[in-house]
C-alpha cells in the first residue's frame, strides 16, 4: 500500500473553493423594485463604489471554528476553577474588572447594532456578509463578557460590585467615559460612528491595548480566565479591521468624502486616545501587583501598538489617497501619556473618587513607587505624597480624601466631549455651545465637541452629524448633594444598608469597611456649574489657578 | 504567618465573611421564574435605559434630538418594554452550538449524499424544480436576514434586540447553506444552472408575489412589524408552505434524499423564532394599558401582510404539479398553513381576515 494514500485521499469528492463560494454568497442580494429598502441611518458621505469582503470567509466554516473556539474558552474557565485560580488571584485586579466589565459588554453589543447601519450604505452584497459575521461575533463578545463577570462573581472574595454590575454602569462617575465609547458606535452619521469610530480607530488600532495588553496583566496577576476571553475575542478582532478597511477604501474612492474623512479621523483617534487610554492605561499600571522592571510599560505598548503598528502602517498610508493626517495629535497623545502622566493622572482622580465607585482602590506603596518612577522618571515627585496620602486615609473614621484639604488635590473640571476629566490641567480651555460655557480637556476635545458635533463642517453642512447631549458632566448630576445621599441614590450600598461598595483597600473585614456614616457631612459640587456661576472676573482668575495646577501637600 | 493571615490572602470566594461577601446574584433586575437563568444574567440590561438606570440619559444623540435608542422606533406600545424574555434563552455560547450542529449535519448529509451519487440520480423534473424555485427561494431567506439584521438595531431592550438578531442570523445561514447545496449538487448533474434561481427570483412570476412580499418586510421602517410581518405571518403563510408543504414532503419520491434535511433545520430554526415571537406580541398584546391600541396595530400588520402573503402562495401554486411524482397536493399544504397561521393568530387574540 502506498504510503501517500490516506482515508481523506480515498473518500475525497470535488467540492467548490472558498472565493467561488464567498462569490455565489454575495450575490444572494438585489436591488428591491417592489418596495425600497428602509435607509433610516443617515450619512453625510457617499459611496459609489462596492466595497470587497477581504475574507471570504461564509457560515459554514464561521460556527464551527467560532463554537471550537467556545469550547476552548469555557474549558480554560472549568479548568481554572479546578486549579483554585482564585486562591492565587491578586484581589487588586480582579477589583478592577468590576469597571472594566461594566463597562465592556455594552460597547460590544453596540457594535452589533452598528452593522444594521453600515450593511445597507454601500452598494453590493460581498460586504454585507462580512458585517452579518462581526454581528454575530459582537453578540459573542457581549454575552461572554457578561458570562465572565458572572463567573468572577461567583467565585471571587467580594462579589459586591459584581452584583449591580449594568446598573453601575448606568450610573457610576467613571462608566460615563465607557458610555461615550458605546454610544459612540451607534448614534450619529453612520459612517462616522459604525466604520471610522468603530472599526477603522477603535477596532484597528485600541483593541490591541484592551484585549492583548491587558490580557498579559491579567496573567502576571493570576487570571488565566481574562486572557481565555479576552485573546478569543480578539481572535474576531482582525475580521472586523477588514471590514473597516474594505469600506473605508471605498469612501476613499470620493473626493468629497476625504473632508469628513479627515474630520472623522482626527475625532476618533483621538477621543479612543482620550477614552481607552485613560482606563486600559489605569487597569494595567495600577491594577497590577507585579513590578518588573523588563515587562513593558503601557508607554512601551503604546508606542508599539498605536504609534509604531497604527499610526506608521495604517494611517499615514492614508496620506497617498490625499487625506490630510493630523501628525501633530498623534505626537500630543504620545506627550500626554509620557511626558504629562496621562494614565498616573487619570489613575489618581479614579482613586479621589473612590466613595462614588463600585469596586475596591488599594493605595500604591513603596514597591509600586520604584518601578513607576523607573518607568516613568519624575513619577515620585508628582505622585508619590498622593498615594502615601491615601494609603494613610484609608481607614474609616479618616476624612475621606475627597474633601481632605490637607492633601491639596483639586477636583477636577470634566471635559465636554470625552467626558474624561481634565487632568492635563495646563491644557484646559473652555468653549460655547448654543450659548452655554464648558471646559474641555484639550483644544482637539473642543474642536471636537464645538465643530466637527455640529450640522456644518468647514462651510460644508453636515446634516447627519451626531450631537452631544444628555446630562453630560456627571458631577452636575448629584450638584449640592451630600455626599452619603448620593451614594444611597447611586445603589452603591451593600445589602446590609450601611457598608458601602466601594472601598479604598483590600482589607476584607466588617471593621474596617466604611459605611454610610463614614461619609456623610461632604457636599459634592459640580465643577461646571459652580464655574458658570462666577463672575467673568473670577472665572479667568480661576481658569488661570487652575492651569497652574495644584501641590500635593507632604504626608506624614 | 498565621492560618487567618494565610486564609485572608486567598482571592477566592468564602475566605473571609464580611457584607455581601455572599451577594452571588446578578440583583439589579427581576428574574422572570424564580431565579435568573444564564440566558438572563447575560442578557438583561446590558442594553440601557434612561428610565431605569442611564442616570445621565443618551450622551449623544442623532440630529434630530434621539438618543441611541428610542420606543419611537415602533408603533407598538409598552407599559414596560423590559418584560420580555426569550423563550429560545439563546446567548452565544447556544448560538453557536446550535449553529455549528446544523452546518455539521447539513454538511455531512450533502457529503454522504453526494458519495452514493444521489444528485445524478435526482429525478429530472426534481432537478429543475431544485435549479428554478429552491434556488429562487433562498433570496428570500436572505432578504428576511438582511430586514432582521436591521430591525435588531432598534429595539428597545437587549432582550428583543438579540432575539431578533439570533433570528436573523438563522436566516441568513439558510440562505448560505442552501446556496452551497445547489452549488455542490450542482457539481454532479449535467448542465445544472447555478445561476437560474436568481433568475427566477427576478423575472420569474411564479416568485413576484413572493418577492414582493419579502421586500415589504424589508421596507418597513418599524422593526416591530419586520419581526412580526417575518414570524407571524410570512412564515407560516409562505415559509413553511414552500419548506414543509412542498420541498420537504415531495423530494423523497423524486429521488432525493437530501432537501429535506438540508430544508429540516430551517423549520426548527422557525419553532424557536416563532416561540419568541409568540412571546413577545403576547406581551404587548395583553399589556395592562396598551393592548387595544397594539392589538389594533397588530391588525393593521396582519392585513397589510396576509394579502401580500396570500398572493405569493397563489404565485407558488403551480410549483406543486411540476414534479413527475406529486404525493403532495398544494390545497392540502395551503389547509395546513392557513390552519397554522389561524392558531397562531389565536395566541395573540387576532383573527385571519377572510380571503
Amino acid at each position: 500500500m502506498s504510503g501517500t494514500l490516506t482515508l481523506n485521499k480515498i473518500t475525497a469528492q470535488k467540492g467548490i473553493s472558498v472565493g467561488e463560494a464567498a462569490k455565489k454568497i454575495a450575490d444572494l442580494g438585489w436591488n428591491p423594485s417592489y418596495v425600497q429598502e428602509a435607509m433610516t441611518f443617515p450619512t453625510d458621505y457617499k459611496i459609489t463604489k462596492a466595497p470587497k469582503d477581504p475574507m471570504k470567509q461564509v457560515l459554514r466554516s464561521y460556527f464551527p471554528m467560532q463554537e471550537e473556539k467556545d469550547n476552548r474558552v469555557y474549558g480554560a474557565l472549568d479548568a481554572a476553577l479546578r486549579g483554585d485560580m482564585f486562591r492565587n488571584v491578586e484581589p487588586r485586579w480582579v477589583e478592577w474588572m468590576k469597571l472594566f466589565l461594566a463597562i465592556i459588554p455594552f460597547p460590544e453589543i453596540s457594535a452589533a447594532r452598528s452593522m444594521a447601519m453600515v450593511g445597507r450604505l454601500a452598494p453590493g452584497e460581498e460586504l454585507r456578509t462580512g458585517f452579518t459575521m462581526q454581528m454575530v461575533d459582537e453578540f459573542r463578545h457581549s454575552t461572554i463578557q457578561m458570562n465572565l463577570k458572572k463567573w468572577y462573581m461567583e467565585n471571587y472574595i467580594d462579589p459586591a460590585g459584581f452584583d449591580i454590575t449594568e446598573e453601575a454602569f448606568g450610573k457610576c462617575y467613571a462608566t460615563t467615559i465607557g458610555r461615550q465609547f458605546g454610544e459612540g458606535f451607534i448614534t450619529g452619521d453612520a459612517i462616522t460612528s459604525a466604520n471610522i469610530y468603530l472599526t477603522v480607530v477603535a477596532e484597528t488600532a485600541f483593541t490591541n491595548t484592551l484585549f492583548v495588553a491587558m490580557p498579559s496583566e491579567a496573567a502576571r496577576n493570576g487570571d488565566y480566565a481574562l486572557p481565555t476571553v479576552f485573546l478569543s475575542v480578539q481572535s474576531d478582532e482582525s475580521r472586523h479591521v477588514g471590514n473597516g478597511h474594505s469600506m473605508l477604501m471605498s469612501i476613499l474612492k470620493e473626493p468629497e468624502n476625504h473632508l469628513l474623512l479627515e474630520r472623522d479621523l482626527r475625532y476618533a483617534f483621538w477621543q479612543n486616545h482620550a477614552i481607552v487610554d485613560a482606563a486600559i492605561g489605569t487597569f494595567i499600571e495600577y491594577g497590577t501587583t507585579n513590578r518588573d522592571k523588563d515587562k513593558e510599560s503601557y508607554a512601551e505598548m503604546w508606542h508599539r501598538w498605536i504609534f509604531e503598528d497604527y499610526y506608521r502602517t495604517y494611517m499615514l498610508p492614508l496620506e497617498k489617497y490625499g487625506i490630510k493626517i493630523h501628525h501633530d495629535d498623534v505626537q500630543t497623545a504620545w506627550k500626554r501619556i509620557t511626558e504629562k502622566h496621562y494614565v498616573h493622572k487619570i489613575a489618581q482622580f479614579f482613586s479621589v473618587g473612590w466613595p462614588v465607585n463600585f469596586w475596591r482602590i488599594e493605595a500604591q506603596t513603596e514597591k509600586d513607587f520604584e518601578w513607576f518612577e523607573h518607568k516613568y522618571p519624575g513619577w515620585y515627585a508628582q505622585f508619590g505624597e498622593y498615594w502615601k496620602w491615601y494609603g494613610k486615609l484609608s481607614r474609616p473614621g479618616q476624612k475621606i480624601v475627597t474633601f481632605n484639604e490637607d492633601v491639596g488635590y483639586v477636583y477636577p473640571h470634566r471635559c465636554w466631549s470625552s467626558l474624561v476629566p481634565c487632568v492635563v490641567r495646563e491644557d484646559l480651555v473652555t468653549g460655547e455651545i448654543d450659548g452655554q460655557l464648558h471646559t474641555f480637556a484639550h483644544e482637539i476635545d473642543r474642536w471636537t465637541a464645538v465643530e466637527a458635533f455640529a450640522n456644518e463642517y468647514e462651510g460644508r453642512p453636515t446634516p447627519a452629524m451626531g450631537r452631544f447631549s444628555g446630562r453630560r458632566e456627571w458631577e452636575s448630576v448629584y450638584h449640592n448633594w451630600d455626599l452619603a445621599d448620593a451614594i444611597k441614590d447611586l445603589g452603591f450600598v451593600r445589602t446590609d444598608g450601611k457598608t458601602l461598595v466601594p472601598q479604598p483597600h483590600l482589607r476584607f473585614d466588617n471593621k474596617d469597611m466604611w459605611t454610610l456614616d463614614d461619609v456623610r457631612g461632604h457636599t459634592l459640587k459640580s465643577p461646571l456649574i459652580t464655574l458658570r456661576e462666577m463672575s467673568p472676573e473670577a472665572r479667568e482668575a480661576h481658569l488661570a489657578e487652575y492651569r497652574a495646577g495644584f501641590t500635593i501637600n507632604p504626608c506624614n | 504567618m498565621t492560618l487567618e493571615a494565610a486564609a485572608r490572602k486567598s482571592g477566592a470566594a468564602g475566605s473571609a465573611i464580611f457584607a455581601d461577601s455572599d451577594s452571588r446574584k446578578y440583583r439589579y433586575f427581576e428574574p422572570k421564574g424564580k431565579r435568573a437563568t444564564h440566558y438572563e444574567d447575560v442578557t438583561v440590561d446590558v442594553q440601557p435605559d434612561p428610565e431605569r438606570y442611564l442616570l445621565q440619559n443618551w450622551i449623544i444623540s442623532f440630529a434630530d434630538g434621539k438618543g441611541a435608542y428610542s420606543k419611537e422606533n415602533t408603533a407598538a406600545l409598552s407599559s414596560n418594554w423590559h418584560a420580555f424574555r426569550a423563550p429560545d434563552q439563546e446567548w452565544e455560547r447556544t448560538h453557536y452550538q446550535r449553529q455549528s450542529k446544523i452546518e455539521a449535519m447539513v454538511q455531512s448529509v450533502i457529503a454522504n449524499g453526494r458519495k452514493a451519487g444521489a444528485p445524478a440520480a435526482f429525478d429530472k423534473a426534481w432537478v429543475k424544480i431544485l435549479q428554478n424555485h429552491l434556488g429562487a427561494w433562498k433570496h428570500a431567506e436572505f432578504g428576511l436576514g438582511t430586514a432582521l439584521m436591521q430591525a435588531q438595531r432598534y429595539g428597545y431592550t437587549q432582550m428583543i434586540n438579540n432575539a431578533t438578531l439570533t433570528n436573523s442570523s438563522y436566516k441568513l445561514r439558510l440562505a448560505q447553506d442552501i446556496t452551497l447545496y445547489l452549488a455542490e449538487i450542482g457539481m454532479d448533474i449535467a448542465g445544472f444552472d447555478d445561476a437560474a434561481g436568481k433568475r427566477h427570483w427576478l423575472e420569474d412570476g411564479t416568485w413576484q408575489g413572493t418577492r414582493e412580499a419579502v421586500e415589504a418586510i424589508m421596507g418597513s421602517t418599524d422593526y416591530l412589524e419586520q419581526y412580526f410581518a417575518t414570524n407571524i405571518v410570512f412564515e407560516p403563510l409562505v415559509g413553511e408552505l414552500f419548506r414543509s408543504g412542498f420541498l420537504m414532503q415531495v423530494a423523497s419520491s423524486n429521488g432525493d434524499f437530501i432537501t429535506p434535511p438540508v430544508i429540516s433545520a430551517a423549520e426548527a430554526d422557525y419553532e424557536r423564532n416563532l416561540a419568541n415571537a409568540i412571546d413577545l406580541f403576547h406581551v404587548l398584546a395583553t399589556d395592562a394599558v396598551h393592548a387595544e391600541h397594539n392589538r389594533t396595530l397588530f391588525r393593521s400588520w396582519v392585513e397589510r401582510h396576509v394579502a401580500l402573503a396570500r398572493k405569493a402562495a397563489a404565485d407558488l401554486q403551480p410549483i406543486w404539479s411540476q414534479p413527475h411524482s406529486k404525493p403532495a397536493q398544494f390545497a392540502d399544504a395551503k389547509a395546513a398553513s392557513t390552519e397554522r397561521v389561524t392558531k397562531i393568530l389565536g395566541e395573540l387574540g387576532l383573527d385571519l381576515p377572510q380571503e
